[in-house]
C-alpha cells in the first residue's frame, strides 16, 4: 500500500537538506575522474534564484559551473516594449494592468512605477482574470493588459481573450509580449562564444509546452537537457542526472520533474494558444531579434489588439540602453553579474539600471541577496 | 515570475469552472480553464497566476522521495562499513 501524498511531503521532501547532501556526494563520486568543466546554463529565471538561495555553487563540485540563461521575462523585456506600457498607461482612458515585476522596469522615461506617481492608473494583478473585474468596475475606461511570460503564462492570456469574446466584454485590450524559450536556446547555442555544454530545462514552461520542445538540442547541437521543478533537491537531483550523462558519454533529453511534466504537455492550453495567437520575432534583451520566437494576436482578433487600437501613440524608435550595463552579456550567459561594474555599486534593486537586477528572478537580483554565500 | 508551488483542491466551483486550493495553509481561488484532465477535491495542482497548470502525479512524487530516501540510507550504510574498515 502506497502511503498516502500530504502536502507537506511536496514541500519538506524536495527541499530535504540530507538529500541535497547525499547528491553532493554522489556528484563527487561521478566526477572523481572526470577532468573537465561543466558548463549548465540554467534557461530560467526561476532556477537561478534556487541556485543563489540554496547555495548550490557554494556546496557542489568546483567541475560544475553555472552559466545564467534569458529565461527571465521581465529580464528580456526590451526598452521599446516598456516604453509603450509607460505611453499605454498615460492615457487618460486606460487602466494598465500586468504581472510580476514588470511595474518596476526602467525604461527611457522611468518605469511603470513612476508613471503611477504622475498619475496614471497603473495596476499589478495576481492572476489575468483579475483584468474581468477590473472592467467591469471600469466601464467608461480600456483596460489593457499588457501580458508577458513564456510559455507558461500565454495560455493564461488566452483563456482571458476566451472569457472576453465569450462574455462580449468590450472594454479589455491586450498588449501581447509573449515569448518562446526554443529560440532563445537556439539562439545561444548558435553563437560562436557560447560557454554551453548542458541545459537546465525549465519547469513550468515544460508544463505547458512538454518536454519534446527540447529535443533538437541533444540531437542537432549535441547538448544535454535535463527538465527540472524548481526546489533545491529537484536541482541538485537534475545536475546530477546531467553529470551521469557526460561521465558515461550519453547525450540525451531526460525529464527530472516528471511528477508533473509528460513529453507531450498541456494539450489544451496549447490548442487555446494556437488559436488566438501566432508567431512572430522578438527582439530579446541581450541576445537580439530571433525570428519566431515571440507571439501576437491572429489578424481576426485585431479589435483587442492594444498595439493596433494605439499605434499612434506607441514609440516607434528603438530605445538606448545604458552602455556600462553588462545585462546583454549575463542574459548570453557570456558573463556573471560579478563581471559588471554596476554590480551593486551604482545598480542595486533600489535603483536598479538593469533589467537583471529588477526582476526578483534576474541573476544580478539573485546575486545581490545571496551574494554573502560567495564570498 | 515562475515560482509556483503545489496546492490541495479544497472545492471546486462546476458554474465558474473555478476551484479554491489551499497552497502552503492559505486558501486561494484557481481557474480551471486550461485543465484537461478531470480534477476532483483532494488532488494536488500546480498553481501559477491564477491558473490550475497540471495534475501532480502522486505516483510519481512519491516514487522520487522513495529513492530519496534509499540513496540516504544507501550512503550512510557505506559511510559506517568505511568507519568500520577504518
Amino acid at each position: 500500500m502506497v502511503k498516502k501524498l500530504q502536502l507537506k511531503d511536496l514541500y519538506d521532501g524536495f527541499r530535504d537538506p540530507k538529500t541535497i547532501k547525499a547528491y553532493k556526494k554522489l556528484i563527487d563520486i561521478e566526477l572523481e575522474n572526470y577532468d573537465k568543466t561543466i558548463n549548465i546554463m540554467e534557461v530560467c529565471g526561476g532556477h537561478t534564484h534556487t541556485i543563489m538561495k540554496y547555495g548550490l555553487p557554494q556546496i557542489l563540485n568546483k567541475k560544475i559551473n553555472f552559466v545564467h540563461g534569458p529565461g527571465c521575462p521581465v529580464c528580456v523585456m526590451p526598452k521599446e516594449r516598456v516604453d509603450s506600457a509607460y505611453e499605454l498607461s498615460l492615457q487618460k482612458d486606460v487602466i494598465l494592468v500586468t504581472l510580476g515585476d514588470m511595474i518596476k522596469v526602467p525604461g527611457s522615461r522611468g518605469s511603470l512605477q513612476d508613471a503611477r506617481a504622475k498619475g496614471a492608473d497603473v495596476r499589478f494583478v495576481y492572476s489575468p482574470m483579475d483584468c474581468l473585474k477590473i472592467a467591469t468596475e471600469n466601464k467608461d475606461k480600456k483596460v489593457v493588459f499588457f501580458a508577458i511570460g513564456f510559455e507558461t503564462t500565454t495560455p493564461m492570456t488566452c483563456a482571458l481573450l476566451e472569457q472576453v469574446i465569450k462574455n462580449d466584454i468590450k472594454n479589455i485590450l491586450f498588449h501581447i509580449n509573449h515569448i518562446t524559450v526554443p529560440e532563445v536556446m537556439r539562439a545561444l547555442v548558435d553563437k560562436k562564444d557560447n560557454k554551453i555544454d548542458a541545459f537546465l530545462g525549465p519547469a513550468h514552461v515544460s508544463v505547458i509546452s512538454g518536454s519534446k520542445i527540447y529535443e533538437e538540442f541533444p540531437l542537432r547541437y549535441n547538448k544535454p537537457v535535463v527538465v527540472s521543478g524548481f526546489e533545491p533537491v529537484d536541482v541538485i537531483e537534475s545536475i546530477y542526472m546531467l553529470v551521469c550523462q557526460f561521465v558515461q558519454n550519453r547525450v540525451e533529453l531526460e525529464v527530472e520533474y516528471k511528477r508533473v511534466v509528460s513529453f507531450e504537455g498541456n494539450i489544451k492550453a496549447q490548442e487555446l494558444v494556437d488559436k488566438y495567437l501566432i508567431k512572430t520575432s522578438f527582439e530579446f534583451r541581450g541576445v537580439g531579434t530571433i525570428l519566431e520566437s515571440g507571439y501576437e494576436l491572429r489578424e481576426e482578433y485585431k479589435k483587442y489588439n492594444a498595439k493596433l487600437v494605439y499605434d499612434e501613440i506607441l514609440p516607434k524608435n528603438r530605445a538606448k540602453e545604458n552602455k556600462a550595463c553588462r545585462c546583454p552579456d549575463i542574459l548570453s550567459g557570456v558573463a556573471k553579474p560579478l563581471d559588471c561594474k554596476l554590480f551593486g555599486t551604482v545598480c542595486t534593486p533600489t535603483n536598479p539600471i538593469g533589467s537583471c537586477m529588477v526582476s526578483s528572478e534576474g541573476a544580478c537580483s539573485a546575486y545581490y541577496k545571496y551574494g554573502n554565500l560567495l564570498k | 515570475m515562475c515560482l509556483s508551488i503545489p496546492s490541495k483542491i479544497k472545492s471546486i466551483d462546476k458554474d465558474t469552472n473555478s476551484c479554491v486550493v489551499d497552497t502552503m495553509g492559505v486558501e486561494r481561488t484557481a481557474c480551471l480553464d486550461l485543465i484537461d484532465q478531470e480534477v476532483k477535491v483532494g488532488d494536488y495542482v500546480l498553481i501559477h497566476i491564477g491558473f490550475a497548470m497540471n495534475k501532480i502525479d502522486e505516483v510519481d512524487a512519491l516514487e522520487s522521495l522513495k529513492v530519496y530516501q534509499e540513496i540516504i540510507e544507501k550512503l550512510e550504510e557505506k559511510e559506517k562499513q568505511e568507519a568500520l574498515n577504518g
